[in-house]
């Protein structure tokens, strides 16, 4: 096995900058599209008294439960002791900071009151998840940029178990804790459930993982650096794993709602009766966002092609916006019943299904959100000694025949 | 931001702090109307705002749905009390609401029935437990409100109130009640007219009910509130989650 050594990208080449002008330019744009928001209300978006949580939440909580997933690979490294995946932990922190430094952003932007953020941080409410959330995505940066200072700086390379296992248990909570946001809603039926915790740790190794692999993939492509199959292999099979453990979770919360009768509307209207939040199920979140990867990862003739696994990567990601836009939109759009086996009528849509269609201003607050993820993961690799000079199989792999 | 400034209760405590009687407390309730003329009796003795509310009173209303009574009067009298439904630019899923009216029918048997719905001023309330920073709060006397400071707008109350009895302000407003500040970016709710009930007032729904609905201290058993709770068969909705709501209603 050679020697491995990190170094940062040269980040001098005209497309390494075209490619942080791109992402500047829509960061810049989502501001715009925030001000005119923050300027004028919400009124000029799609979300409304009923749907109060539309697209940048969407974005938003992809981009956070992928963080704490992206964290994964140094955990397995760090937190479980496997050493093949260590040349690819450095990465994996600086992806997870990325992520959630996006993803915190939409949530801020969406605020009515962003101007108010001091107020958040300074006045708490312990009863509130969102309050336990402050503190452990704060929590979750500063866990993790120590953890990547063990790992950067040698002398403090003994402390990089200890703190691989503290951003491991760290990370767990954090993505409960996401996942709480809407498990701990009694008002909403497609909320109120404790499986919600489990499920979205589920989906953040799945997610995290997908994202992780493309970010690794695109920086090795790019950067002409070698990318061995034998990592390559060894993330397909975990992401094959992942996928299939969120949908197992998919489908026991599905079964859960179904077994009870006072549950059962709200997953019959995903699994049968919900018009576009149906076809969004099936066609994005199970056939696109599962199935065809699951075949991409396993068939053999797909699995020895690289560019199949990245394709399947991408229908990772976009399965799990339709997961995300089902559960986050739907359980929202979905009525709230005040009177269960009576039909209801108001001025206020009450027993009505709420129509939501996003604003383009709330798409590209999303997406600027993506942007200042990549620019952030993108820059930090020109600073720090992050990613392995190679990742050829001779360096990685053990085995490697010499 | 013009405000108005002639039938308000903030201005009668003013008044009421001028004349220094209870006298006086009367004939500026009754001045709001016309001079001399009381058209209003006052629910409980006016609170002393320089003390904080206190856990001795938990304050309900009790709505009964068997009477025949128009209640858009309600909520028209809510409307007009609170300066809402000046949007200029809201759509109607986007308009503010603090009381609707809700017809709820029977599937099996058809039969059908109407009913007022706001805030049920919850002892547990969901909105307070999921605030972040508690700006949605309870006060001591069972009032459930957003202290509009400290609202940041994430709108997790909205997403946990079991009766979508939140809204947000989804614009600029013009032309707001002194006592109901509406500030683009924040959450709002019915908050049993708190100004009214601290200027010992009924809030402007129950005195627009014509009877049907009676205001009062659930904490006092000499209270009509009281005594009508403990001889009517009375319920909240969704009372399955045990929220222990400071609304009742006969006849659901």
């Amino acid at each position: 096995m050679k020697y491995l050594k990190y170094q940062q990208l040269k980040g001098e080449s005209k497309p390494y900058y075209v490619f942080l002008g791109i992402l500047l330019a829509i960061i810049l744009i989502g501001m715009g599209a925030t001000y005119h928001m923050e300027h004028n209300g919400h009124w000029v978006t799609g979300m409304n008294n009923h749907v109060v949580w539309g697209m940048p939440h969407v974005f938003a909580i992809f981009l956070i439960v992928a963080a704490s997933g992206a964290l994964n690979i140094a955990s397995i490294s760090s937190a479980f002791g496997k050493t093949a995946y260590k040349p690819l932990s450095r990465l994996s922190g600086a992806l997870a900071m990325s992520l959630l430094i996006g993803g915190l952003t939409i949530l801020l932007l969406d605020l009515g009151r962003p101007d108010r953020l001091i107020v958040a941080m300074t006045e708490f409410n312990f009863t509130s998840i969102f309050t336990w959330n402050i503190f452990l995505y704060n929590g979750f940066l500063a866990i993790v940029a120590v953890y990547l200072w063990t790992m950067l700086d040698r002398p403090y390379n003994k402390y990089t178990k200890a703190a691989g296992i503290t951003a491991f248990i760290w990370r767990l909570i954090l993505t409960m804790g996401t996942g709480s946001i809407f498990g701990m809603l009694i008002s909403r039926e497609a909320y109120d459930t404790a499986l919600l915790a489990p499920m979205f740790i589920i989906m953040s190794f799945s997610f995290g993982l997908a994202v992780y692999m493309l970010v690794l993939m695109a920086s090795y492509k790019y950067s002409d650096r070698e990318l061995g199959d034998f990592v390559i292999t060894k993330l397909r099979k975990l992401l094959g794993v992942f996928i299939a453990a969120v949908l197992f979770m998919v489908i026991i919360y599905h079964m859960t709602y179904l077994y009870s009768a006072e549950h059962r509307d709200v997953s019959l209207f995903v699994l049968r009766n919900g018009g576009a939040y149906t076809t969004l199920f099936w066609w994005g979140q199970i056939i696109l966002g599962s199935l065809i990867p699951l075949l991409l990862i396993y068939v053999p003739a797909f699995a020895a092609n690289r560019n199949m696994t990245a394709v399947a990567a991408i229908l990772v990601i976009l399965g799990a916006f339709a997961q995300l836009y089902i559960l986050i939109i739907g359980g929202q759009a979905y009525p709230v019943e005040l009177f269960r086996g009576y039909e209801v009528s108001s001025s206020f849509m009450d027993g009505q299904l709420i129509e939501y269609a996003p604003s383009l201003y709330e798409v590209l607050l999303g997406v600027a959100g993506v942007a200042i993820s990549l620019f952030a993961v993108t820059f930090s690799l020109k600073l720090f000694h992050f990613l392995p000079i190679s990742l050829a199989d001779e360096v990685t792999n053990p085995h490697h025949a010499k | 931001m013009s405000i108005d400034k002639t039938n308000n209760p903030d201005n009668q405590k003013r008044r009421n702090f001028i004349s220094g009687t209870i006298t006086g407390s009367m004939i500026a309730a009754g001045a709001a109307i016309a001079p001399g003329i009381f058209l209003t009796k006052t629910a409980q003795a006016s609170r002393d705002t320089t003390q904080a509310a206190s856990a001795k009173n938990r304050w309900g209303i009790v709505i009964d749905t068997t009477k025949d009574v128009d209640w858009n009067k309600c909520v028209e009298a809510c409307n007009k009390e609170h300066g809402l439904g000046n949007e200029t630019q809201s759509n109607e899923l986007q308009k503010t609401q603090y009381i609707r009216v809700v017809d709820v029918k029977n599937k099996s048997t058809g039969y059908t029935k109407s009913l007022p719905v706001m805030c049920q001023h919850c002892e547990h309330p969901p909105c307070v437990d999921v605030c972040p920073t508690g700006a949605s709060m309870k006060r001591e006397d069972g009032i459930v409100q957003v202290d509009r400071h400290l609202c940041i707008g994430c709108r997790y109350c909205m997403m946990a109130c079991p009766y979508k009895a939140r809204t947000f302000v989804h614009e600029t407003l013009t032309d707001q009640r002194e006592h109901t500040p509406r500030g683009k970016g924040c959450v709002e709710s019915c908050n049993m007219c708190v100004h009214r009930i601290d200027a010992g007032l009924k809030p402007a729904c129950v005195e627009a009910s014509e009877g049907a609905m009676i205001f009062g201290d659930l904490n006092d058993k000499n209270s009509e509130i009281s005594k009508y709770l403990a001889k009517v068969n009375t319920r909240q909705i969704r009372g399955d989650l045990k929220l222990n709501t400071g609304v009742r209603y006969k006849g659901i």
